[in-house]
């Protein structure tokens, strides 16, 4: 079936360096350090790519990262509040965004 | 209870089946040639530290990672004669480690004779034990019997909760390991200065590799000892080996290509270079010898030029042998490498 997104593309990540090595090594090299053990731990990290994996809705993220965080010792219940949490974010982002709406409804109304 | 492999009729319980799939063409460099890219083909044994004796497949739980198809329905168990042989053998060396598994390894009517004989030649000894083995009514002095004689318990354990644990080995299993763990702290093993060693076993519940062994062992540390007051020495993380019951549950639940390739991708020359097989040499039921417990299951001899039986073991011509290798080698040589220690990195 054709689709937009494909499971095996993420082993093709790497093909990224082809239009741009030197920008393509920068990256990776940024990435592992930010995701090496430092004042959070591989696992808490792990946990937070696993939410905004979700927040930006990436399935490729969402695939790695429900693996990273299984094989850094997490379980479903963690990984499910880590969701929730980006859930919560996502939605309370809407709802503070009604301010706004408030503050015009007040602005245009008697 | 789940069935053994070889109760379903499953044609995985067959060693030559088991690899057979595990030799079948695929995307990943068949083992060997990745351990000779890496210049370690091929591998030689280094000596032998640990002499591990498998006394057979009769066990009282049927986990879905086991590498041994153990269970209650099966019957080869390691007679007096070959434990006798085992001993022998042992005496003739100075081999530090004996390390007794199975199965349930305590069920073998000879398990008791073995522990004694090999203290007696003065030799540490380690029970791999399922913890659920040590609340069985005629079992009930076994965690006495393994503390007098100073044992080591190398205990089974996946994960400090219990859904995982249940998935993996059974239901309830967790709620007994915690009732054995606490039999067995309250003889003093796991505490600080008692020098009753126990030490947990971590295997992933699924298809993924294991996490890293000190932020892992931290973890249970706290959430055994906050939620049951549980104590222990070391975690060891083990990575599944593909093949067997755990062979079984990746092809049926198609996971099979994505966990070997995974296997082969994290693979670390520095693992690859520290492998068990290196100083272990292991027995099985029935006398015959490998290069370790997996190999034994899958029935790889040894290579050509050791002897075969331990009625035959010469340590001399054990300590240098050449390695048998096939593609389940990848489940040592992952990541932070496993072996029945642990990490290796």
């Amino acid at each position: 079936m054709e689709t937009y997104y494909h499971p095996k593309d993420l082993a093709k990540f790497s093909d990224m360096a082809k239009g741009n090595p030197e920008l393509w090594d920068k990256f990776m090299a940024y990435y592992s350090a930010v995701f090496a053990e430092g004042a959070l731990t591989e696992r808490e990290k792990a946990l937070i790519a696993l939410a905004v994996a979700h927040a930006v809705q990436c399935p490729y993220c969402i695939d790695a990262y429900t693996q990273a965080c299984l094989e850094k010792g997490s379980n479903a219940q963690e990984m499910t509040e880590a969701v929730h949490v980006a859930c919560a974010i996502r939605g309370g982002a809407s709802l503070v965004h009604g301010v706004q709406m408030r503050n015009v409804v007040n602005q245009l109304s008697m | 209870m789940a069935l053994t492999l070889l109760a379903r009729g499953d044609g995985l319980a067959s060693a030559q089946e088991q690899l057979r799939r595990l030799g079948a063409p695929a995307p990943w460099l068949a083992f060997e040639s990745r351990m000779a890219a890496a210049g370690l083909a091929p591998l030689a044994a280094t000596g032998v530290q640990v002499f591990q004796v498998n006394v057979g497949k009769f066990c009282n739980q049927t986990c879905r990672h086991c590498h041994g198809d153990a269970g209650p329905e099966r019957t080869e168990q390691m007679s007096r004669a070959t434990a006798e042989l085992c001993i022998r053998a042992l005496a003739g060396t100075d081999i530090p480690t004996v390390d007794i598994t199975g199965g349930a390894p305590e069920l073998n009517a000879n398990f008791r004779w073995l522990v004694e004989q090999a203290r007696a030649l003065g030799r540490h000894v380690m029970d791999r034990c399922n913890l659920s083995v040590l609340l069985l009514g005629p079992q009930k002095d076994l965690g006495e019997f393994l503390a007098r004689h100073r044992v080591e318990v190398v205990a089974s354990l996946p994960y400090f909760q219990a859904a995982q644990t249940d998935a993996q080995r059974g239901d309830k299993v967790f709620a007994r390991s915690i009732e054995a763990l606490g039999l067995l702290n309250r003889l003093g093993y796991g505490r600080q200065d008692s020098g009753l060693v126990l030490n947990l076993v971590h295997n992933p519940a699924g298809a993924f590799l294991p996490a890293r062994q000190e932020a892992l062992e931290a973890r249970f540390k706290r959430e055994l000892e906050r939620h049951h007051g549980i104590v222990f020495n070391r975690l060891y993380t083990i990575t599944n080996m593909p093949i067997s019951r755990y062979l079984q549950f990746l092809i049926e639940s198609g996971n099979y290509d994505t966990y070997m390739e995974r296997l082969a991708n994290a693979f670390n020359p520095a693992a690859a270079a520290a492998v068990m097989c290196r100083t272990t040499i292991s027995v099985g039921w029935d006398g015959r010898l490998y290069d370790c417990d997996f190999n034994q299951m899958l029935e790889l001899p040894l290579q050509p030029g050791a002897p075969r039986h331990i009625k035959d073991f010469d340590l001399a011509r054990l300590s240098g042998r050449r390695i048998a290798m096939a593609n389940h080698c990848y489940g040592c040589t992952a990541g932070a490498g496993s072996s029945c220690g642990g990490a290796t990195t």
